[in-house]
């Protein structure tokens, strides 16, 4: 089974990577992006049995910082 | 004064920090992020600048997880000393050690200078060699020195005088324009600049040398 998890800056966490894309994307002649947060999917295959709270107790513990980024998670 | 320096795959500071707290008196052994144990009867440890782990994931993340930074954290739990400059400062706030966290800086880029601090506190066996107020240059070297936390813990870390550093002129976007944090026994010290590189004639500064004088004044009468 997999899982795939979705870290993110929380809001309000200034992202300038996610500002310089935008920039970089006007500069391109892309109209109208108001805003790019910048995040990161980190995949895991895992042994069956595994649970979802594994893989949150995993995001809490090393995945995601929760000083300044949310998770989300996906189990297929 | 006898100082451990924690060297991990990717630490480039170890040597510097580790001559830095001899020419300042302290015996120092260098430790591996494999070990599991600190040598017996270390007052201080320091954890080096650098990329550990080549900054995977986020930058101090995979060493807060090392065998030895687990018994780091015993020995700041029990009331030891811990000194984290740079990518140790990342690694003290994923060990939760020290609050916040650093952030990519505000502009982006890798900034490599010397800049001004100015000491917000005296009040530690740290900076107890300046007095508040003191402008002082010290080099930093860092992408992601920005540092974050939500307002109630900035609050907390002003109200209780644990704001060690502030840049005059803030290079990387920090709140508060924060450069270095104590924790609340003051004994654990995390900043972004490195006063190991100001510490000899031949760096161009010795700015940084009054806090490992006060650190081995400290922990030598101790």
């Amino acid at each position: 089974m997999k899982a795939r998890v979705h870290v993110m800056l929380k809001n309000g966490v200034l992202d300038p990577q996610g500002e310089a894309v935008r920039h970089a994307l006007g500069a391109l002649g892309f109209e109208g992006v108001q805003s790019v947060r910048q995040g990161k999917v980190i995949e895991l295959d895992l042994a069956e049995g595994s649970s979802e709270a594994d893989v949150t107790a995993m995001c809490e513990k090393l995945l995601a910082n929760t000083v300044i980024e949310s998770y989300t998670v996906e189990m297929s | 004064m006898r100082a451990a320096v924690v060297v991990f795959p990717g630490s480039n500071c170890d040597r510097d920090l580790a001559v830095a707290f001899e020419a300042a008196g302290a015996e120092v052994e260098m430790v591996w992020h494999k070990d599991s144990e600190l040598p017996q009867g270390v007052d201080i440890v320091g954890i080096p600048g650098g990329f550990s782990y080549g900054d995977y994931l986020r930058c101090g993340a995979i060493a807060a997880q090392s065998p030895i930074v687990r018994s780091v954290k015993a020995h700041a739990e029990r009331g030891g000393y811990v000194l984290g400059i740079c990518n140790g400062f990342q690694v003290l706030t994923e060990t939760g050690l020290l609050p916040g966290a650093l952030l990519r800086n505000a502009g982006l880029k890798y900034i490599c200078r010397t800049v001004g601090l100015e000491v917000q506190t005296s009040d530690s066996d740290f900076t107890a060699g300046y007095n508040a107020g003191d402008v002082i240059n010290i080099p930093i070297a860092h992408h992601d020195g920005n540092y974050f936390a939500d307002d109630e813990t900035i609050a907390r870390l002003q109200g209780e005088d644990r704001v060690a550093f502030t840049y005059t002129d803030n290079p990387n976007g920090a709140r508060a324009d924060i450069a270095g944090i104590l924790s609340q026994n003051r004994r654990v010290l995390g900043m972004m600049p490195h006063p190991e590189r100001a510490a000899d004639a031949g760096h161009g500064g010795t700015d940084g040398v009054a806090l490992f004088r006060a650190l081995a004044g400290a922990l030598t009468t101790a």
